[in-house]
């Protein structure tokens, strides 16, 4: 009995330890936006200050990715979204050989390096004479954003009772109003769930981006360059306010989710 | 395969279907990839004399890696870091996903699952910068560790490729911790107990029981660790020095200040037959095939 108490301190402990590594670095990061220091950065302590927020604002370039960013994954909704359900519909209909064949070649984007998937676009879209820019860096985040949205709705597809749709079709429904009357209304928190997913995962994209975004810039693009170069705590206040954003629809999702789980149960 | 398409969802639909497919597959997946590996066996010439004479494939461009020591060497600790990374993330990540998976309450992982999964939605970028914070030269850790009396005078931890490996490893945790978890969950906590009861040790119930199981899940959590250390730029280039670059710098060097842009693409697809290499040992080494991924 009593290895077991060590062992489950010792459990707990780690897990500890492992929160505080998960979040040390965002508390610090935020922390140090209001230092009144001219480098990010939270030691020494040289009072608090909120003008790197004003000074956010006034960044009119910031202002211009934020709305590149915004643009590129609208786009990539657009495209990537329709492409992932075709690709879980094709998958959970069809059986026989090529079926794997075909399921490793969608799921390859996401096993291939972004910057491989930015530089294969690049390169190809050169032979179009299209060069980098918003186009092809919604076309390259798709590549890959596509896969995912795939991956999230088959999840869902695979506990999908087929004698739902059968029924409807011998009480006399069209195929497609059993697949806009039955399939889709069951596939819809998937679908806005792979939305979610498809708009984050493009919009901090960074390494595929890069490679594909000609002379435009995109938040995550700028507020790289930033650090890289004429690195201030404004910097921490953009982070900060994103954190925050994301903190806030982390809670909204979890409330929501337990609001349903108490209704269902 | 169409007729049990067009069975289900009407030749109208399935012809979308097949046709969205297509598209993606076919002009956004494989061609590019085509393209760039027939651009690394090209020279990189002027615009007049593409097509031309001189226009023929080599291996040129790969000899410039294996003539290049710097270059190789970069390669090849590309690869070694990666593997570092791989293995130092699963380490981490073991216990939290057995613990989430088997040892929490429900209400409790729920909790972690969501705690966890906060700093991933927050950008690489930002996630790498707090990083870099950190473990800047006069950062908070090593006032720390100054402070407490562990080291007489702060450490460079940004010079070597130190950084670059906490960096990476905090980056890509959430890609081992989530697959393994999976796998765990599956498990019939009964066959833990059985092993228990039969008096197995912990590292025994591990060893045999759980880690068996949890195969397929650890397979992926490498591949996707791997490929993203191995192919991660904004790590490298927010945390790392001009002594530590990665290889996909080396690539970007290529394209956007070499000009060189079949070069790059010959590095690129190195870059990737490395990925592939990966994949395909981690595969054997697991005895999971590609199916078995990605679960």
């Amino acid at each position: 009995m009593k290895s077991e108490t060590i062992m489950r301190f010792a459990v707990r402990f780690y897990i500890g330890v492992f929160f505080v590594y998960l979040f040390t670095p965002l508390i610090i990061m935020g922390l140090a936006t209001f230092n009144d220091s001219r480098f990010p950065t939270v030691s020494p302590w040289k009072g608090a200050t909120l003008k790197w927020f004003e000074a956010l604002a006034q960044d009119g370039a910031m202002w211009t990715a934020l709305w590149t960013s915004v643009v590129v994954a609208a786009g990539v909704l657009v495209v990537a979204v329709p492409v992932g359900i075709c690709c879980a519909l094709f998958l959970s209909t069809v059986q026989g050989k090529g079926k794997t064949f075909l399921y490793s070649l969608m799921m390859s984007p996401l096993l291939t390096p972004g910057v491989i998937v930015g530089i294969s676009t690049l390169i190809f879209w050169k032979g179009l004479s299209v060069s980098g820019g918003v186009f092809l860096t919604v076309v390259a985040q798709t590549t890959f954003i596509a896969a995912y949205v795939m991956l999230m709705v088959l999840a869902r597809l695979q506990r999908f009772d087929r004698t739902l749709e059968n029924a409807a079709l011998s009480l006399g429904a069209t195929q497609w109003q059993a697949f806009r009357r039955i399939l889709l209304p069951y596939l819809k928190p998937a679908i806005f769930s792979a939305a979610a997913i498809a708009f984050l995962q493009s919009f901090e994209n960074y390494n595929t981006t890069l490679f594909v975004k000609g002379y435009d810039t995109t938040l995550t693009v700028y507020i790289a360059s930033k650090v890289r170069t004429g690195l201030t705590p404004a910097v921490n206040a953009l982070g900060l306010v994103m954190i925050s954003v994301t903190i806030l629809l982390a809670v909204i999702y979890e409330v929501k989710r337990r609001r349903e789980q108490s209704m269902n149960g | 395969m169409f007729s049990q398409l067009k069975a289900r969802f009407g030749s109208g639909l399935a012809v979308g279907i097949i046709g969205m497919i297509a598209i993606w597959l076919i002009g956004l997946v494989i061609l590019p990839q085509l393209l760039m590996v027939d651009y690394s066996f090209r020279p990189n010439l002027l615009p007049a004399d593409i097509g031309g004479p001189k226009d023929v494939y080599s291996l040129t461009n790969y000899e410039t890696l294996f003539g290049n020591h710097i270059h190789l060497k970069i390669f090849f600790k590309t690869i070694w870091s990666s593997v570092l990374v791989t293995g130092l993330t699963l380490v981490v990540s073991y216990p939290i996903a057995f613990y989430l998976a088997k040892v929490a309450t429900p209400q409790k992982a729920a909790l972690c699952l969501l705690l966890l999964i906060i700093p991933f939605w927050i950008n690489e970028i930002l996630r790498t910068f707090s990083w870099y914070i950190i473990l800047a030269y006069k950062g908070p850790l090593n006032a720390l560790l100054l402070g407490l009396g562990f080291i007489d005078r702060p450490i460079r931890f940004l010079s070597g490729d130190g950084g670059v490996l906490i960096g990476m490893v905090y980056a890509y945790i959430l890609f081992m911790i989530f697959p393994i978890y999976n796998a765990i969950e599956s498990l019939d906590t009964n066959q833990i107990k059985a092993a228990r009861n039969l008096g197995a040790g912990w590292i025994r119930t591990h060893w045999r029981v759980v880690i068996p199981h949890a195969k397929p899940g650890i397979a992926t959590g490498c591949i996707m660790t791997f490929m993203l250390a191995a192919g991660s730029y904004a790590v490298p280039a927010l945390l790392g020095s001009p002594g530590s670059r990665w290889f996909t710098q080396i690539i970007y060097n290529w394209f956007f200040e070499g000009g060189d842009w079949n070069q790059g693409a010959a590095y690129a697809f190195l870059l990737l037959i490395i990925c592939i290499g990966f994949i395909a040992l981690v595969m054997r080494i697991f005895k999971v095939g590609l199916g078995d991924i990605a679960k």
